[in-house]
């Protein structure tokens, strides 16, 4: 799984009002969402952004709401990873179960700036930036590496029943 | 080794003699609750998982809490969404508009009982872990999971023992007990742990006293905040709850990841300062501060016994011309128990506005957003930019003396002065 896309960078303690403003949590439809993704911390950037981008953030990236509109904003926008320092607990839980991969790279809020070319490598463990430098991230747990695979945890029920 | 009450309930619940923290486990569920803001969300979900009715309707709850009364013709379809759900999935229980906060309403109303597993499609459902219940906030496909299931994975937490001891001092209030912690431990500090919340000072504190503690563990990343049952807790629970339960309690020996001590005898009023909840500073050094819009309310401190503080300081006074006072009692039975006391009428008479029982001012739903370059001050829990309206605002967290004592002289005023 390789994600290639421009790196933006909003620092630590990136919370869920930042990402999905809570007067937005009454819209459901994913597009509308997505319209909003981090208008608390950046207005242009749900304008700018491109698929297969990746969000970078310092330490406890997501802390605050539960609300999945966050990560649902973020995914639909067209961001396909989210390479933080460390996640807050249940947006780290959001955004596996809604299919979009967040992974932890010690340094990274430092290292990497918003334009940078990023190329992130899940199964390697590995982020290249603008060709020039590697970082390493911290393996995934298995479960989580398929829930992605699968697509989130929707998918997954689905073909899991029986164990769940 | 010994367990703590945490492991304890997430083994019982696994169907497991014992748990390890970072172990996996897959969890029986006893009750699931979304407020109507995720609701739907799940619902849909669910479906989505290939499921056409819940698990069972005993054990789902929605609450309409979040912006209620509706503001506009998209809310009013979301509740209206929610009340068919209930309706066709045949709930026992359904909370509308007029019930309230849903940490508030779930405890008053006895769905909430010790060594319960309790899940909630929002952030502050470890403010039920006061009960002694294991309770956290999940998302809306996880909560799908569970209404089509009635299970969940969990990866069982490390536990930080908070042992507070100590007598409060006048005008000083568990808020100001868990802004000093949430100081000491960080915003991030307890990430996917669980607070278990101990000593003297926690045996002398009331049940509301406990749920603003265990309200705001989210607030330092963590899983839950929990406290052992205890005499106050069986008695707050006695005529209430129907469902036959025991009392689970950590074992004299159970691992703890780390004990902070705070001794609360000499602590003082506390303010968390903008954009952070660990920001936090004795009251003194932010005095005044001007403050356009104070808040009193949310499952923070929206309880009776928060806005009896309030009353207090308030009875006789007016507030400052410069500032606005919204007081917002966390359900119907606190607003009417309000009520009965005079306390309602005490806020009227000092020019504050009393709103219906609900959660919009704390996260700039509805009902008192704030303005470009407004400054609020509220006795909820999130303080992050924007949070509360405009992100060129700024929001500062206290206790509801704090609130009342600053709604007065329209500046932030250490409420031992009031």
């Amino acid at each position: 799984m390789i994600i290639k896309g421009k790196a933006w960078n909003f620092g630590d303690d990136v919370n869920t009002d930042f990402i999905l403003p809570g007067r937005y949590l009454e819209l459901t439809d994913p597009k509308k969402l997505a319209a909003h993704a981090m208008e608390g911390i950046d207005p242009i950037f749900a304008k700018e952004v491109k698929k297969g981008d990746v969000v970078i953030g310092g330490r406890n990236f997501g802390l605050g709401s539960s609300r999945e509109h966050a990560p649902i904003a973020l995914k639909h926008s067209g961001v396909d990873a989210i390479v933080a320092e460390s996640f807050a607990r249940i947006f780290y839980r959001n955004s596996f179960n809604v299919g979009l991969a967040a992974v932890e790279c010690p340094g990274v809020g430092r290292k990497v700036k918003t334009g940078d070319k990023v190329e992130v490598d899940l199964i390697e463990g590995v982020i290249n930036v603008n060709g020039e430098i590697q970082l390493e991230i911290r393996p995934l747990p298995e479960f989580m590496l398929t829930l992605l695979n699968e697509g989130g945890l929707v998918p997954y029920i689905c073909s899991h029943l029986k164990d769940w | 080794m010994g367990s703590t009450i945490s492991e304890k309930i997430l083994a019982e619940h696994a169907g497991l003699n014992k748990v390890e923290p970072g172990q996996i486990v897959k969890a029986k569920i006893d009750l699931a609750m979304s407020p109507e803001l995720t609701a739907v969300l799940t619902y849909k979900t669910m479906g989505e998982m290939g499921f056409s009715k819940v698990w069972d309707p005993k054990k789902v709850i929605f609450v309409i809490d979040h912006i209620a009364p509706s503001t506009n013709i998209q809310n009013t379809t979301l509740h209206q969404q929610c009340r068919s759900i209930a309706r066709t999935e045949g709930f026992e229980t359904f909370y509308d508009i007029n019930a309230g906060v849903c940490h508030q309403i779930l405890p008053e109303k006895g769905h909430v009982y010790p060594g319960m597993l309790l899940v909630g499609a929002d952030s502050h459902t470890c403010t039920h872990g006061a009960f002694g219940a294991f309770a956290t906030g999940i998302g809306s496909t996880d909560m799908g999971a569970v209404l089509g299931t009635g299970k969940l994975w969990f990866k069982v937490p490390e536990t930080i023992k908070v042992e507070i001891n100590g007598n409060l001092p006048k005008r000083v209030s568990p808020k100001d007990v868990i802004l000093r912690i949430a100081k000491e431990i960080g915003a991030d500090g307890a990430t996917y742990m669980a607070l278990e919340f101990t000593g003297k000072a926690i045996d002398n504190m009331s049940i509301a006293g406990r749920m603003t503690l265990c309200n705001m563990a989210i607030e330092m990343g963590a899983k839950t905040g929990i406290v052992e049952p205890d005499k106050a807790t069986l008695s707050y629970l006695k005529d209430r709850v129907k469902e036959n339960f025991g009392v689970v309690k950590s074992d004299p020996d159970a691992v703890y990841t780390r004990v902070v001590k705070l001794d609360v005898s000499d602590l003082v009023p506390q303010v968390a300062s903008p954009h952070a909840v660990d920001n936090v500073t004795p009251v003194t050094e932010v005095v005044g501060i001007h403050v356009d819009q104070v808040f009193i309310g949310s499952c923070t401190n929206g309880r009776l016994e928060d806005l009896q503080v309030a009353a207090a300081i308030l009875k006789g006074k007016r507030i400052n011309p410069s500032t606005r006072l919204q007081i917002t009692p966390a359900s119907l039975e606190t607003y009417t128990a309000a009520l009965r006391e005079g306390f309602i009428e005490t806020f009227m008479e000092a020019g504050g506005v009393v709103c219906n029982p609900s959660c919009g001012a704390c996260f700039g739903g509805n009902n008192g957003i704030l303005a470009p370059g407004e400054v609020g001050l509220a006795t909820s829990n999130r303080n992050f930019k924007g949070r509360q309206g405009s992100p060129e605002s700024e929001v500062y967290l206290c206790s509801p003396a704090t609130a009342a004592a600053s709604a007065i002289k329209g500046v932030i005023t250490d409420p031992r002065e009031a």
